[in-house]
Order: structure tokens, then sequence, then C-alpha cells
């Protein structure tokens, strides 16, 4: 299969007044079409920094230092502005945590999503609204018609992450980048909203990364994961390979501590430490003071290899099949 | 059982909307509507034995907050009685009801909005205990540096400030004060809500010593059936600020009785090793403001009948169990 985008050893680093902070350090991955790609992490692990990359996003004072984003055989790492905004919201969109981000509190629904059609193509504003009113309802919008030309707080949480997602399909782009879109919902609404995606990317071949801290959502979801600890990939692979046979500490530590693979009343699997500051990493392996199978040979720099299992992993002392617990 | 240390009773909390200047005008001159009013709590009533760990689970509007803080006094009920070590708290006066706040402790989803980011963390713990006589100021010093090896912080953090620490850690600076008035009863509102999967491993698990070292009791309010199910004896289920289920917890997440408690149960997200089809409950939460007659749930409810819209299922008590259903009681026809 052919991949639509192939992201390779991104780098984006921010110049602050303390420091470069490398949020992003060599990351490597592809998403195929209709496939879903789950971009794992916790806070500052640099997850969200390679969505924004992939949109063209990052802000003063982060830059692309380095690596390339193709899309289409294309590099879109290094566009302008101008040539941006042709691809953003056309080929590539994106849905984020909060509906709000993307809508205008003082626009109906309408204006914001006729004005997002025909940024693109031209066509009458009929037909623009033609196309709002069949995205809404492909997103599950009851009554689509009367709800068009409300504004954005007539809706509930869970409707406006469907006006959200609607926006993202106008023109059935080819890549979705989802930032955590699910994590402010209830549990109820975010089954229905994953329902619904699940649906899109295979209806249309929407090729879906998805970034989110948790893992349980992910793993019910994604085709492949891709898992981040201080700004890299310490394990990529098939998703189920991944769950089921963690190479690196860090993602076994992970699966570990979901409360759910835990015995009630029995401790909690915790990994020691926190995530160190991205201005003062340590050497080599960044996961290295927190690792329980850490030597003085993690000082040096891991290249991503192959496991056993299949997928890769950053790590010279990944978990032996015995160490993983099923 | 044993006595209960917590009981609240038929407890109900009403909002209602306050009216603007042109509203009560228009009231005067016999214009008006009637003020808008939410049931946020509605008639429960449940209680908590010494040393036990009660979850309480809900989806947004459930009521579930509203109910936390009114059984810390940050809220005046209704209607209904809270009692605590068999003393009702919401009707006492002004210094028993200190005494019984200092026994219930309250902790929070965000602590950088609980702690003062001015205050040094060891005046951040000291200012309660020393207020109440608990200790005096000479002795803060020491006090403080044991409470924070309580939940593990260096006893030499007090010296800094709150944003000098990481989210996991102003945690455990939020449950340090809590602690430090002796109490015997936490509310933990989402307290890992915000937090990393590994920093949230780390304190559940502190919850958890805190609680066989000083075998104190709690009241956990979340969202999340996956920490819920990890650290409860029981679990007490809300919709739209009724109770819908109350269960030992193993008894509720091997066989759920009440509609709204499988579908919330088949819906949570689970580490899975094959991707997995989701196949939602239909429909929105209703509006607290305007919710469906009889049981709130029949709107949503696959199972619903013509006497689930006409009257409000009992909450009926089973053994350990009680569910809030027509199915439980004689039908839905």
């Amino acid at each position: 299969m052919t991949a639509v985008l192939q992201v390779e050893n991104l780098k984006t680093h921010f110049f602050t007044r303390a420091g470069v902070v490398p949020a992003v350090d060599g990351v490597s991955f592809s998403v195929n079409r209709g496939e879903v790609m789950g971009l794992v992490g916790e806070s500052g692990s640099g997850k969200t920094v390679t969505g924004f990359s992939i949109m063209g996003m990052v802000d003063k004072p982060g830059r692309i230092v380095g690596g390339r984003i193709l899309y289409q055989g294309r590099d879109l790492a290094n566009l302008r502005e101008r040539e941006w905004q042709a691809i953003r919201g056309r080929h590539i969109a994106m849905i984020f945590q909060d509906p709000m981000m993307t809508l205008n509190p003082v626009l109906k629904i309408s204006t914001q999503m006729i004005e997002a059609v025909q940024a693109h193509v031209h066509i009458s504003k009929q037909a623009a609204r033609e196309r709002c009113l069949a995205t809404l309802a492909r997103v599950g919008i009851p009554s689509p018609a009367e709800r068009m030309d409300a504004y954005p707080h007539q809706f509930s949480g869970g409707m406006r992450q469907r006006v959200a997602i609607a926006i993202a399909l106008l023109h059935d782009p080819e890549v979705i980048v989802a930032d955590e879109p699910t994590t402010a919902l209830d549990v109820t609404i975010q089954a229905q909203i994953l329902a619904e995606v699940q649906k899109l990317a295979e209806g249309s071949g929407t090729a879906l990364i998805w970034i989110t801290h948790d893992l349980s959502v992910v793993s019910s979801l994604a085709d492949n994961i891709a898992v981040m600890y201080a700004g890299r990939v310490v394990e990529q692979g098939r998703a189920a390979t991944v769950l089921r046979h963690p190479a690196h500490p860090y993602t076994h530590g992970l699966i570990e501590s979901i409360p759910s693979r835990n015995k009630r009343g029995v401790d909690l699997a915790q990994i020691p430490g926190m995530t160190p500051p991205l201005l003062d990493l340590p050497q080599g392996c960044a996961f290295r003071p927190r690792c329980p199978n850490a030597t003085d040979a993690c000082r040096a720099d891991q290249p991503p290899r192959e496991m056993p299992t299949g997928q890769m992993a950053r790590c010279i002392h990944p978990m032996r099949e015995s160490e993983v617990a099923q | 059982m044993t006595e209960a240390l917590l009981e609240i009773a038929n407890l109900s909390k009403r909002f209602r909307e306050d009216h603007d200047m042109a509203a009560r005008l228009a009231a005067r001159m016999g214009m008006g509507h009637e003020p808008a009013t939410v049931h946020a709590v509605d008639d429960v009533s449940f209680s908590v034995a010494p040393g036990e760990v009660v979850g309480l689970v809900g989806e947004s509007g459930s009521g579930k907050s509203t109910i936390g803080r009114m059984i810390a006094g940050l809220l005046p009920p209704t209607h209904g009685t809270i009692r605590f070590e068999g003393a009702d708290i919401t009707t006492r006066n002004r210094a028993e009801t200190t005494a019984a706040a200092l026994q219930i402790q309250m902790i929070f989803q965000d602590p950088m909005s609980s702690l003062n980011p001015r205050m040094r963390v060891r005046d951040i713990i000291s200012e309660a205990p020393v207020y109440h006589g608990i200790i005096t100021q000479s002795q803060a010093r020491e006090f403080v540096a044991q409470m924070l090896e309580r939940v593990g912080l260096e006893p030499t953090a007090g010296d800094r400030y709150p944003h000098q620490f990481s989210g996991g850690q102003r945690q455990r600076i939020v449950i340090a004060r809590a602690l430090a008035v002796s109490p015997q009863f936490l509310i933990c509102d989402e307290s890992v809500a915000a937090l990393d999967v590994s920093i949230q491993a780390q304190v559940l698990n502190l919850f958890m010593r805190l609680r066989r070292e000083l075998g104190l009791a709690y009241l956990f309010i979340s969202h999340d059936l996956g920490v819920v199910e990890h650290i409860s004896d029981r679990v007490v289920i809300l919709y739209l600020g009724r109770v819908v289920e109350i269960a030992p917890t193993d008894a509720l997440f091997s066989d759920a009785r009440h509609p709204y408690t499988q579908a919330l149960l088949a819906e949570v997200p689970r580490l899975s090793f094959e991707k997995r089809r989701f196949e939602p409950i239909k429909g929105e939460i209703p509006s607290p403001m305007n919710p469906p007659p009889g049981c709130h749930f029949h709107t949503r409810c696959p199972f619903a009948g013509p006497r689930c819209s006409r009257e409000v299922p009992r909450l009926r008590q089973d053994g350990p169990r009680a569910v809030a259903c027509h199915l439980e009681d004689g039908g839905v026809a």
C-alpha cells in the first residue's frame, strides 16, 4: 500500500530565551489510505507539535529545522504560507480537542462552513450550502437544515465536535490530523464520535492521524501506533503487536499503569519519576532515569531497531516476552 | 454493616435562574416568566462506611460534583440531610459545622487553581492546622516536613512555590494540605483526571496507601470508570441528578442491572488488542433544565416502554445492590 503522508526524521525545535527546546526530534512515520495511525504520548512528548508541523501551523519561536513531510511526493516542510493555504483544510485537515478552537463564537455555523468551502473551490453560495448540509448529515447532526443557522453556543459539546469534524470533512481531505478530539467529551458521546470517525475512515479512505494520551481509545481504533517520549518515537508498529508485546520499557509501563489492567485494591504498576524537562534531557535514551532496564550503555543514542515481534523500538534492553504480563 | 460514617438522605439541590433587572421589572408588571430551575441533584440517598471508598460516577450534568460540594459544606442543600458520624451537618451550629468541615476535606481536579501561587508550600500546608490550633507556629516546619514525606515529596519542598512543581507533585501538595487537619473523609472530585497516565497511577497508589495507613474513607467522584473500578469498594451511578444504580464494584462491573450502567460499561474505552466496532447508545444527554418526564433515561434507553415516560422508577434495594429501573420492578408496559 502506498503512503499518503510520510514524515521523515522531522525535527521541530523552539528557540526560547532559555535555550533550544527540541519538542520534536527526529520523528518518522507514514500513514496509508484508510488507515488510522495512533500517535500516543504524555504531556510534553511532542505529539501535538508533530501534528501542528504536519499542518504547517508551528508558530514562532518554533521552526521545522530538519526532516521532510512528504505528501503525494511533495515536501511540505519548507512551504511558504501561501502554498500552505492551498493544502491546509483541503488536502490535510485538523480536528482539535476543543471545538471552540475551530468555531468562531459570533458567527453562525452556516457562515463559517460556507466560507470554508468557498475558500478552496469557486462555487455558488447555494451550492456551498448544499455541500455543508450533506456533510453535517454525514457526521450525524439531526435536522441539519434547521441547525445550520444556529450559533456554536447553541450546540452541546458533542454536537460542536461533530460540526468541527464536518468542517474538516468538507473537502474530503486525504489526511485528517485529530488532536485529542474526544478527550473533553462524556463517555457515551465519545463512543458516538469514535463510531462516526471509524465509519468515515473506512468509507472515504481518509488517512487519520489520531493524537492522544489515551492508549485505551487508540487501541480499539488504530491500525498502527507510534509511542512518543520526550520528542522522539520510542516504539512504533502494528497496534496489536505494540500493545500485546510492548518492547520499549516506557510503552510497557504505560500499558501497565492503566487502572483496568490491574487487580482492584492492589497497587498500580507505576513508572517512577516524571518526564524530564526538554531543555535538560538526559544524554542518550531520555527514558533512562526512569527505566528499570537501564545500564551505562543507554547513555549512547539509540537508533530505532526492529524487534523480534516486528515493531521498531529505540531500546537496547527491550522487554522480554517473559516480563510482559498478559 | 457498621455505623455509616457519612449518610446522605433525600438530598436535593435546585439552582434557580437569577432574574436580571429587566426580568424583575417585567415580573412586577405581570409579564414575567417563572425563573428556570435546574434540579442538579434530585432525591439522592447513599452512605459511606468508615474506611470505605465509594465511587460516584456520572457524565456532565449528573450532579456528581454538586453532591461532593454539598457534603464538603461548600453549597447548602435545598432539601434532605447529610449526616456525618450520626449528626446532621446541614443544621448544626457554627462550631460543630467547623469541626465537621475539618473531618471532611476536598481535593479538586486542577491543583494549580486550588493552590495560592504566591504562598510557599510550607505556608499552604500549615495555614489551616495553625489556625485551628492543631499545631503551633513553632511546630509548623517539622509538621510540614512530615506531611510532605507522607505524600512522597522531599521534606525540603516546603520552601518552594507551587509553580516550581509538576502537575503530579502539585496534586500531592493539595493532598498534603488536606491531610494536615487529620480528616477522616476525603472527597476527590476528578482528582486524577488532569494527570498523565503514568502520574495518575502514582497518585492513585498514594490514595490507596493513605487509606491503608490512615483508615481514610473516600468519595471518589469521576467520569473514568477504569479509575473507579480500580479504587472503589462500591459504586454509585448517577444520571441527570438521580441515582440509577448502587452496587459493590465487582457486582456492578460483572453484572450491571440498569440499562444506562450497561451502556456506560460497554462504551468505556478499554485496552484491546484488536480494532473494535463502537456501538454507541443514541442521543444526547438531555438538558437538566428540562429533563424528560418519568425515568430520565427513557429517551435513550433501548428497553423503554410506556411506563418509563409516565412514572419515576423507585430505587429498589436488593441486598447490597439497588437499582432504579422499571425492568427490575414489574416491567415497562
